[in-house]
Parts: C-alpha cells; sequence; structure tokens
C-alpha cells in the first residue's frame, strides 16, 4: 500500500473512526458524571437504534433525512461555497412538495403524486439556494452570511403562508389539510407487506430510497460529468477554473441550486412520507446536521451515508435514551450529540497529524520531493 | 446547578417509586411541546400541575420531551404500547400526532390540552382565553391614562389572536375610543422564548404612548415585564400568575391554568370519572382567571376590582359573550 | 589567519532517508568560515533536504553537524538559530502590514513590554544597519518596500537574531539585475565581518560571479567540491545533471510572418482603480518569439491574463486570429483555447493546475468541455486517462502515472505537464509565463527547445519571463515592462543584461542601483504587494 493510500485510507475512515469514538469517550464521561452508567446507555442507545425493526425503521428514517442535507452541504462544498441554509431550503422544499400535492386533483394516482411533489421539492428548494447564490455571484454577498439569513426569511415566509394561505379550515395549529392517500409515499413496512414479509410499523417510508439513488447521481455528477469536473475545479482552485475558462459566477448558481435542491428532498421524506401534510418546522435541525454530516462523510456519497446512519442513530438511540432512562434529559442527549458533531466536525483532524506520522511517513519519491520542495519554498 | 436538578429528580423518583409500590391504580405520562417543560411558561405550569398531583398522591408521572415533530407521535405510541394512561399531550402542535396514537391505542385515555380531536379516547381540554383576556384588557382600560394600551403576541397565529381579541373587546368596552396597538415577537416557536426581543417591542409600544401592555408570548413576556419597569409603566403578564415578578408593574395576570387541566385529568382518571370528550374551561370552571394578589394590590383600586369582578359575573352569566377569534378567525365582534 | 582555517559548517555523513528515498546519502560538506559558499544541484537533488536539517526542521538519521567547530544536534529550528545559523528563504516571512522593525522583533519581543524591546532593537538595527550596509527605513511597513528591500528585511532579522552563518534560498530569483548587484555587494559586506554565507541557487551565472567556493549535489549525493576560480558553468552544469548540458539554446534564424495578435493601446486597471497595464502596444508574428522581460510584478501577470481573456481589459483593443476583443467585447478564455490561442500561466500552482487533483484531471484543466473525451454526459475517464498518457509520453513526465495527485509531481514535471497540455493541441498563438521557474537544467533545454519548435513550426510565441537569461536566448525580439508600461523595445541580437536591466528600471542613464531601489519605492509600492500575493 503507497503512501498516497495510506494516507487516503487515515482520511476517510481511522480519522473519522477515532474522532467518533473520542466523542463517545468523552460523553461517557459526562455521563459517568451524572450518575449514568455510560455501558448500560450505550447499550439503550444501540438497542433504540438498531434493537428492533421499528427502531431500526426510525435510524434509517432520521438518516434519510440527513442524507439528503448531507448531500446537500456536499455538492456547495465541492464548489467551494459553504451552504449553511440547508434549513431554509428544506423548509421551502416542503412547501414546493406540499404544493404540488394540494393544486393537484386529488383523484389523481400517486404516479403523478409522488413525481410532483418530488419535482416541487426539488424546485422550491433549489430557488430558495439560488437567490443567495445570485446574490454571491453577481453582488458579492457573502453566502454563508445570506443562506444564514435565508433561513430566517423562510421561517417567517413559511409562517405567514401556514397561517394565512395554507392553515385548514378550522383548524388552529398552522398546518395544511392531509394530502389526499394517492399522495403518500409508501411506506416500507406496507411495501414489505406486499411482498408478503411483516414488518413493525415506522415512519420509514421509500423515500430513503430516492436518498439513495440520490447519492449515487451526486457521485456520477461530481466524478463523472464535465459539470462536475468544472464545480470541483471550482471548488478546490478558482483561479485555475477561471484559467481554463470555466465560469465562476455560473458555477455558484449551478452548485447552489443543485444543493438546494437536495436540502428541499428532506421535505418528501418528511411530509410526503410521513406527516401527509405540511406543517410548521419539519425541518429543524436536519440543515445544520447536514454540514456536520458532509464533513463527517469526507463530502463523498458513501461516507455521507455512512455519517447519515449515525446521526440517525443519535437521533433515534438518543430519544430512546431520554425515554428509557429518567435522569438523561433530552439535553444531555442533545450534548452527545454536540460532541459527536465537535469531534467530527470542528476538530475533525485532531489526530491527523499523528496518524500520518506513525501510519504513513513519508516515502515514496514523489512525496518526498514535494516534501523537499515545500521546505525549499 | 444541572447535576442539582437531576439528583434531585433521581431522588424524588426513589422517592416516588417507593410510594407508587402501594396504590398504582393508574400509570400517568405526559408528553410535552417540543419548547421543554422549563419553558417558564405553559409546558411549566403543566409540568408543576403534574409535580403537584405526584405530591398529593405519591403517583410518578412519566415524562416524554420531544425534540422534534417525529418524536411526538413517537412517544405518545411508546406510552401507551408500555400501558401508561392517561396520557396527556401538551399543546395545539400535538393534534395529529395525538390523534394517530389514540386511534392505535384505542384503550389508553389521552388528554390534549389546548386543541380538539375527535376521537372516542380523547378528552380534549381547551381554554376560554378570550374571557380571561376580556377582563384584564377591561382594567387596562381603566387604568389607562394615555387612551392607548398594547397587545404582544408570540407569534401571529389565531391562538394568540385569541388572547388579543379579547383584550381589544374588553378595553373598548371601558373605553370606546382607546386605541389598541398589536405587535408580535417573531414568526416561529423561538418567538416564544426570547424576552429581549419582547422588552425591544415594548419600548417601541411605550414610547408610541402605550402605557399598559398585555403579552401573550410566552418566556418573551418577561422581557415586556422587565421593559416596563425600566421605564416606569405598566404590564400584564399570561399564563401563570406573573405579578410577583416585578410588584408594583405588573398590573395583573390572565392566569390559564393548564397545570390544573393535567391534574384533573389524572385525577378523574385515578377515580374513575375521566370521560373523554370536550371541557371547556373559561371563567366559570375557574380555567381562565384574572390575577389579585399583594403584588398588585396596590395598583388596582376597589372600584376598579368591583367592576372587574361585575364583568367576570356577567360573563359568567352570559350576560357579555365574548367574541372568539378562533370561531370565524376575525375579530369583529 | 586561522579564520579561514576554521570550518562554520561542518557536516559529516549526514544521512537522512524519507521511505525508499535516499534524500541524503553521506553527505559531507566543509564551509569555511567567512567565505561564501554556493550549492548547486537539481531539484530533488537533497539541497532543501540538507539545508533543512542544517536549520532544524529535520533531523539526519546519520552523520555529524558541526557549527564552528561544535558539535549540534539540532531538533528545531530555534536551537540552529542559537547556535548562530539564519536562514532567508525564497518566499519571504514577513508580516506585509508591520513596520520592519516590528517584523525584526518578531519572535524575540524581548519581555512583556513591547516598547522596552522595540526601543533596544532599533539602536541595534541602526548599528547593524550601518556595519553591513543594510540601510532600510525601520518605520515603513512591508508593503510599501520594493522585493529588493523585503530581502534586506530578511537578512536584518537573521543578524539581529546573531546569525554569524546566513543560508539563503535562492536569493536572486524576484530581484532586477541592479537588486542583484546591490546584494552581492551585502555580500560582501557581510563576508568583509565574517559572517559566513551560503548559498543555494540554480543560477550557474551568479555562483561563479560570487562564490568562493561551491559544492553541487545530485540524487542526494555531494557529487563535487571546487574552488570557484577552478570551475565554470559549463562544468558545474555537466556535474549536477551527470551529462554535458547546452546552455545556450540552438536556433536558426526566425522565419517571421504576418502578425496573428495586434496589441493597440491596451490598458488594465485592477480592482482598486490602479492602472496595472498603461497603452501597451504591440504585434506578435507567426514565427517568432516575443520576449517581455521585467522584474515580477510590473504589468506581465495582467498582460497574459489580459490577452487570454482571463481578465477584462479597460481600454484599447486586441486583434487575435481574425477576431477583436477590446473593453466591451471581451473573448471568453474557453473562446480563445477555440480559436486557436493557448496559455501557460505564470504561476503553475495558482493556476496552470489543480494541485489536489490526479494529473489526468489536471491535464483535462480548460478542455474538460471537448466532445472527444465526453460520451454524451458522461465525461470519459478511459479517454482522460489515454489523453493524460499521451501528454505524459510526448513531453517525457515522470512519473508517467495519470492517477498521481498533481502536487506529487516535482515542480519541472508538473510544468512539463502543463506545457504539454497547451502545446499539444497545436495551437497558434501561444502565450507562456515563467516557463522554467522551479525547474531542473535537464527540464529547461527541454522546454526551450520544445518553445523553439513551436516558433519554427510557425507559430506566434509570447514569452514572459523573469530569467533575463531566458529571454534572451530564447526571444527573437524583447519588449520590456516597468509599471504597466513598455520601457523598452530591442532585438534580441542586440540586447545584453546591463541594458535590459536599465530598461526594467525605466532608467535612462547609469546611476547608483540603490538609488534606483529607492526610486522604485515610490512607484512600484503596488507592484510589490502584488509580488508578496505571487
Amino acid at each position: 500500500m503507497n503512501r498516497d493510500t495510506r494516507i487516503a485510507w487515515i482520511n476517510r475512515l481511522l480519522l473519522p473512526l477515532l474522532n467518533i469514538i473520542t466523542a463517545f469517550a468523552v460523553t461517557a464521561v459526562v455521563f459517568w458524571l451524572i450518575d449514568v452508567n455510560p455501558i448500560e446507555a450505550a447499550q439503550v442507545l444501540l438497542y433504540g437504534a438498531f434493537g428492533y425493526e421499528e427502531g431500526i425503521g426510525y435510524t434509517i428514517y432520521y438518516a434519510t433525512n440527513f442524507i439528503f442535507t448531507g448531500l446537500a452541504v456536499a455538492v456547495a462544498f465541492h464548489a467551494g461555497l459553504f451552504n449553511i441554509g440547508g434549513e431554509g431550503q428544506a423548509y421551502l422544499g416542503g412547501l414546493g412538495a406540499g404544493l404540488a400535492i394540494l393544486l393537484l386533483d386529488p383523484s389523481l394516482s400517486a404516479w403523478v403524486f409522488i413525481p410532483a411533489s418530488i419535482i416541487g421539492a426539488l424546485f422550491f428548494g433549489g430557488l430558495w439556494a439560488l437567490i443567495p447564490a445570485y446574490l454571491q455571484a453577481y453582488r458579492g454577498s457573502h453566502i454563508v452570511i445570506t443562506t444564514i439569513m435565508f433561513n430566517f426569511l423562510a421561517a417567517s415566509l413559511m409562517v405567514y403562508i401556514m397561517v394565512h394561505v395554507l392553515r385548514e379550515t378550522g383548524q388552529m395549529t398552522p398546518q395544511s389539510e392531509l394530502f389526499p392517500t394517492n399522495a403518500w409515499m409508501p411506506f416500507v413496512h406496507d411495501v414489505a407487506a406486499g411482498f408478503g414479509y411483516s414488518i413493525e410499523a415506522s415512519p420509514l417510508n421509500m423515500s430513503v430510497l430516492l436518498a439513495l439513488v440520490c447519492a449515487v447521481l451526486v457521485w456520477f455528477f461530481l466524478w463523472h460529468t464535465r459539470w462536475g469536473y468544472a464545480i470541483r475545479a471550482t471548488g478546490k482552485n478558482g483561479s485555475a477554473a477561471v484559467y481554463s475558462g470555466i465560469k465562476p459566477k455560473r458555477i455558484i448558481i449551478v452548485a447552489m441550486c443543485i444543493s438546494g435542491a437536495l436540502a428541499g428532498l428532506v421535505s418528501v421524506n418528511e411530509l410526503v412520507g410521513y406527516q401527509h401534510r405540511l406543517i410548521m418546522d419539519f425541518h429543524l435541525g436536519y440543515g445544520f446536521g447536514g454540514i456536520a454530516v458532509a464533513l463527517m462523510g469526507r463530502k463523498h456519497p458513501i461516507g455521507i451515508i455512512m455519517a447519515a446512519v449515525l446521526f440517525g442513530i443519535l437521533y433515534q438511540g438518543g430519544a430512546e435514551l431520554a425515554f428509557e432512562m429518567s435522569n438523561i434529559s433530552r439535553d444531555i442527549v442533545v450534548v452527545m450529540q454536540g460532541l459527536v458533531i465537535l469531534f467530527c466536525g470542528a476538530l475533525e483532524y485532531m489526530y491527523r497529524p499523528w496518524l500520518i506520522r506513525t501510519l504513513a511517513p513519508v516515502k515514496q519519491a514523489a512525496a518526498s520531493q514535494e516534501v523537499a520542495t515545500e521546505v525549499g519554498a | 446547578m444541572k447535576l442539582n436538578k437531576i439528583t434531585m429528580a433521581i431522588a424524588a423518583a426513589a422517592v416516588v417509586l417507593t410510594a407508587s409500590t402501594v396504590q398504582a391504580e393508574i400509570q400517568p405520562a405526559v408528553v410535552y411541546d417540543k419548547a421543554g417543560k422549563f419553558d417558564k411558561s405553559f409546558n411549566e405550569a403543566v409540568f408543576n400541575g403534574i409535580k403537584r398531583f405526584t405530591a398529593d398522591t405519591g403517583i410518578s408521572v412519566r415524562e416524554v420531551e420531544p425534540t422534534n415533530e417525529v418524536q411526538v407521535e413517537q412517544g405518545l405510541k411508546k406510552l401507551a404500547k408500555r400501558g401508561n394512561s392517561p396520557i396527556v399531550g401538551v399543546g395545539f402542535n400535538q393534534a395529529n400526532a395525538l390523534s394517530a396514537a389514540a386511534q392505535a391505542y384505542p384503550n389508553t385515555q389521552f388528554t390534549l390540552i389546548d386543541m380538539v380531536v375527535p376521537e372516542a379516547n380523547v378528552q380534549n381540554v381547551v381554554f376560554r382565553s378570550q374571557e380571561g383576556s376580556f377582563l384584564v384588557g377591561a382594567l387596562a382600560a381603566m387604568k389607562s391614562q394615555t387612551g392607548k394600551v398594547g397587545f404582544i403576541g408570540g407569534i401571529e397565529i389565531p391562538l394568540i389572536s385569541v388572547f388579543g381579541c379579547g383584550f381589544e373587546q374588553g378595553a373598548k368596552h371601558i373605553n370606546a375610543d382607546i386605541e389598541v396597538v398589536y405587535s408580535f415577537v417573531g414568526s416561529t416557536g423561538a418567538a416564544f422564548a426570547n424576552p429581549s426581543k419582547g422588552g425591544e417591542i415594548a419600548r417601541s409600544q411605550y414610547e408610541a404612548g402605550a402605557d399598559i401592555i398585555f403579552a401573550a408570548a410566552g418566556s418573551s413576556g418577561n422581557g415586556v415585564i422587565q421593559a416596563a419597569a425600566d421605564m416606569g409603566k405598566l404590564a400584564i403578564g399570561v399564563d401563570s400568575n406573573q405579578n410577583y415578578l416585578q410588584p408594583g408593574t405588573v398590573l395583573t395576570s390572565m392566569v390559564k391554568r393548564v397545570g390544573e387541566a393535567a391534574y384533573q385529568s389524572y385525577a378523574t382518571a385515578q377515580n374513575g370519572t375521566w370521560k373523554p370528550g370536550f371541557v371547556s374551561m373559561g371563567l366559570a370552571e375557574g380555567g381562565v382567571d384574572w390575577a389579585l394578589d399583594e403584588h398588585n394590590r396596590s395598583l388596582v383600586t376597589a372600584d376598579m376590582e368591583a367592576q372587574v369582578n361585575a364583568l367576570k359575573a356577567s360573563i359568567i352569566a352570559g350576560d357579555i359573550s365574548v367574541h372568539d377569534y378562533m370561531s370565524d378567525n376575525t375579530c369583529n365582534y | 589567519m586561522t579564520m579561514t582555517d576554521t570550518f562554520a559548517i561542518e557536516l559529516i555523513d549526514i544521512d537522512k532517508r524519507f521511505g525508499a528515498v535516499h534524500a541524503n546519502n553521506k553527505v559531507c560538506l566543509q564551509v569555511k568560515q567567512g567565505n561564501i559558499h554556493g550549492i548547486v544541484g537539481e531539484n530533488g537533488a537533497g539541497k532543501s533536504t540538507l539545508m533543512s536539517i542544517l536549520y532544524g526542521f529535520y533531523q539526519a538519521d546519520a552523520g555529524q553537524i558541526k557549527v564552528l567547530g561544535q558539535s549540534h544536534t539540532f531538533t528545531d529550528s530555534h536551537q540552529a538559530i542559537a547556535a548562530g545559523i539564519g536562514m532567508v528563504h525564497q518566499h519571504f516571512m514577513l508580516v506585509e502590514n508591520f513596520t520592519v522593525l516590528e517584523n525584526v522583533i518578531l519572535g524575540s519581543e524581548g519581555g512583556a513590554l513591547l516598547a522596552n524591546g522595540m526601543a533596544a532593537a532599533r539602536k541595534e538595527l541602526t548599528r547593524l544597519a550601518d556595519v553591513y550596509g543594510l540601510k532600510v527605513d525601520l518605520d515603513a511597513t512591508i508593503d510599501s518596500l520594493p522585493v529588493g528591500l523585503q530581502q534586506r528585511v530578511e537578512i536584518l532579522k537573521a543578524l539581529y537574531k546573531g546569525a554569524k552563518i546566513l543560508i539563503l534560498d535562492e536569493p536572486t530569483g524576484v530581484l532586477t539585475p541592479q537588486e542583484t548587484e546591490e546584494l552581492f555587494r551585502i555580500f560582501d559586506a557581510l563576508k568583509q565581518q565574517g559572517v559566513t554565507i551560503m548559498l543555494i541557487t540554480h543560477k550557474l551565472r551568479e555562483i561563479i560571479s560570487v562564490t568562493d567556493q561551491v559544492s553541487v549535489m545530485r540524487a542526494g549525493q555531494m557529487v563535487a567540491h571546487r574552488d570557484t576560480c577552478d570551475t565554470s558553468r559549463e562544468e558545474l552544469a555537466k556535474l549536477m545533471v551527470g551529462r554535458k548540458v547546452l546552455l545556450q539554446v540552438n536556433k536558426k534564424a526566425a522565419n517571421v510572418r504576418a502578425p496573428l495578435m495586434k496589441v493597440k493601446r491596451l490598458c488594465v486597471a485592477d480592482d482598486q482603480g490602479v492602472m496595472r497595464l498603461n497603452d501597451v502596444s504591440f504585434e506578435l508574428r507567426a514565427g517568432e518569439v516575443l520576449g517581455v522581460a521585467g522584474v515580477s510584478g510590473n504589468g506581465q501577470t495582467q498582460l497574459l491574463e489580459a490577452l487570454s481573456g482571463i481578465i477584462n481589459m479597460t481600454s484599447g483593443s486586441v486583434e487575435v486570429l481574425g477576431f477583436t476583443m477590446d473593453a466591451k467585447n471581451p473573448i471568453t478564455p474557453d473562446k480563445m483555447r477555440q480559436i486557436g490561442l493557448a496559455h501557460v500561466p505564470e504561476d503553475r500552482h495558482r493556476m496552470g493546475l489543480i494541485t489536489h487533483f490526479s494529473a489526468s484531471e489536471s491535464a483535462l484543466l480548460g478542455y474538460h468541455t471537448d466532445p472527444k473525451i465526453n460520451s454524451g454526459i458522461w465525461l470519459n475517464k478511459n479517454r482522460v486517462e489515454d489523453n493524460c498518457k499521451a501528454l505524459m509520453s510526448a513531453f517525457d513526465v515522470r512519473p508517467a502515472d495519470p492517477h498521481l495527485k498533481s502536487a506529487n509531481f516535482s515542480g519541472g514535471n508538473q510544468q512539463k505537464l502543463i506545457l504539454a497540455r497547451e502545446m499539444e493541441r497545436n495551437p497558434d498563438v501561444l502565450l507562456i509565463g515563467q516557463p522554467t521557474r522551479g525547474v531542473d537544467i535537464g527540464a529547461i533545454e527541454f522546454i526551450h527547445q520544445r518553445i523553439i519548435d513551436m516558433r519554427d513550426a510557425g507559430k506566434a510565441v509570447l514569452l514572459v519571463s523573469v530569467e533575463l537569461d531566458e529571454i534572451m536566448s530564447v526571444s527573437d525580439r524583447i519588449i520590456v515592462l516597468c509599471d504597466g508600461q513598455i520601457t523598452g523595445r530591442i532585438d534580441a541580437s542586440d540586447a545584453d543584461e546591463k541594458t535590459l536591466g536599465m530598461m526594467m528600471a525605466n532608467a535612462l542613464d547609469p546611476i547608483d542601483p540603490l538609488k534606483t531601489m529607492d526610486d522604485q519605492l515610490a512607484s512600484t509600492q503596488q507592484a510589490s504587494a502584488q509580488e508578496n500575493q505571487v
């Protein structure tokens, strides 16, 4: 195994693994401080996430959201853009999906409704990212600021729309009327039943397949098309991209629209797949979680899927933990999730120099020249 | 601090555990709103009612604090699956989830606070907030010297507009020319937990001439009360009796006894009188009220007190009918 | 005199391996005190590793380091500094918006109160400046100084920290000939005061003119030590490469034909509105190499970028290959490629390739939309690799591995890959910036020959370089840029270093080089700021 391969393995597998272990070790100390047996807690958490069919269903259900937002953040990252607006884009995606369903004739078949809702979510999520992208590309506003602002704008806009336009008559909860049953994304347990398998009911629905398809498409797009090449070139070296004739403004627009569209798909899982109506705040936490997932997954779809499952475990196992252990409040669960984000996101390279020194010391001819030039420079 | 709370909770749980082995006829539970049980407002009021129930009966109540929409239904169902009953759902947001859980577990008793779902095993407790708001509005109109009073809601949703509309009716009932200005703290649930923004909005209303503000905005209202104290104006509290927060500044509080609803639900289940259906709690049932205690005694003259109590009696008697904003989503009375 | 008999530096059997690579193989070196000692060698020969070991960045696997007769083991550079070694890096380690004084005391502030340290430092620096002739305004901010003066600050910094032995890594790469002369004058002053200087460079001309001894490294080994007076450039080049090297470019007379590019009154302003190119006009004809000389940062970057469509011009026009571009009608870089204009950018790391990408992906830069490598929406990986392999074999890029990360190639091989990419498509007009910067002697020969081949095939080549040797030997005609203006036009056959140097400084009559430098201080503030970014 040459040094490049070793470094790749360190970056892709060993490092995230060590980070997670550290996060859980610190969590264990926190648990121990509040008199919770960490081993017991770990058992409860893992049982909650994987111990029974319903738990697994919830875990994958949550993971589906994180795959969407993780991919969304990753696509923008590859273009060198930090899309913090996944929250708002997911929220607006919900509006798109909801409108697509509510405006169509309720008697239509699922074959119309579900693609329509997906397109609605893609379109609205993408649109919500297009505006900050335009502002960045042509007006020089920083995408981090604008996307964060657009999260607030999305929240305000949705409140207005939910309260004044879409609220079901006679309801005080700001929520739309129930989607027609033809418009529901089939539950996995129903589909399984159709094939003669009986599994426990859970919110897990066929959106998970959509998420996996998106992961494959993102992979193909980024690494096997000229547009993906242009996006990655821009992200890695903007000057070189300009030199090559790539138009960075266009890249900003394209990458952000794809990013926003992917984030918008959260609503397909949440609303079309489970809630079956447009509700408020269904998106909370997934957009930001997506950033951690994308970082932890090394911006690669396979890594993102793995990281998303980890976050699914944290969400579902964490809920189980708060439910089962009376002295673990939901705040402690948030602390645990925060530690994972801290060690896997913010401190992701903490162990890297050490790992590289011990496991992949400089070796190759080319590599030594690289070092020599570095030092010479 | 946190550790203390947790140790206390563990200790309490231990005590309760031994007690509950003696008379464990029911296994009550509660699912709070996403705001959490320590929100210093609505959920905490429920929590206080539950604490009181545990203290009175020695029966522990299983609590779930969901962090997202999905966990609400998950929590309700899981509690039902574990045999808990009755299960109290706090807040209008839980309607869908509670409805689904009630259908899945038809033998479990559910109580939903602040909202109605038409299921055979659900008790729906709603409060006629407009009645209490009417009273504090009337008092505000009597007390106001500028002829201008303010209303600050958390977010602009019907449930909150009910407060504002009742307040306006009460104020106009006393002084038809009085001006009522409306503001809302924000547009998301966070608007119910933003005291600094509440304070800012209150300041601008006071500066615009209002001298009394009624805040129906969760803990954002604390900022309103603080602003009133800072500027020498008056404020009206909400949900719990907040008169004590700034004695001499809080004119009164519109009390909404949500804790009582939870308490009653458990107590009736314990003695076998729990019934599904619709429970409306207004002035007559003691679900809402205005608060008069030593902290605001000096602000309310005997004459005012008499007038307000007369209005209360009229409302209870049906002589005054207070328009419910939610009946038609308008404030045309 | 015992002075010359004492060795300032003695390296005995220094051995360093990076895995399989023997970067330093039993290297021995003796540097006499008070001498100027040159070290030459190709990239990757082990010079940088050796100096890094001496300066404490790396530790040798075996061997001994003696400084002024004392044995030392350096585990970090602070220990090397304490032993009296100072290093001036190729890229300056200065904080741009700090003053000279602040930069010098950085890292040796002397106590918690800055003012005390500053006062003491000012006194000491004034003394050093007097003794060594290193005059510089201590209160000027770095970004207001021309490169030559910035380099002085680096030297002062080392001396201030008590350096008795100065290591300079490619110190003249960024200097005008006059500035270079001034630097060598400083070397003399330092030498007079007993300072030992180790000069690492690839410019054999400088080695010959300034050093007392020279050591040659090749493939990790010391292959020769010479007294400079006993050697020649040709011998040193041969020792470095291991074979005979042609230092002069072999070319026949140019067969110049019609102009392919007409640049008329070209002006380019930067974002701050500063004119970086001012009223530049010239013609580039088929069958010639037009050299653009100048100290870097005098508009060469803007010239290349404007002509290749990367940046927009402010006024003027460019006719190229039948198309006309002006401020209102820009031609984009991709369109330029389509009409037959190729561009090898000055800075290969910033523009020429994407160091994170594999070689095959870097070899695609600018051509990723080419239908030949796309099948529908699919970017055909096999074709991408085949393309890269073809380029690699045409230009002898090593290792010929399309999967290897671009960053892991040596500078010369990176440059060859870029040249291959731009030249193998047979463009009619080729813009080349600094084609041999940081490239080994062996590769330089190759690259120059390729450029001449292009010319002889009837193509038009615009060559921008700060290496006067290169400009003079490769070009047919030369224009000189200073402060964004053309300050000289000359046939290569008439050009010599002195004339070009004066054109580069825009000086009409020969004057004190130091004064030239001070003049520049006023006129090229912006240019030097830009310089540092590059």
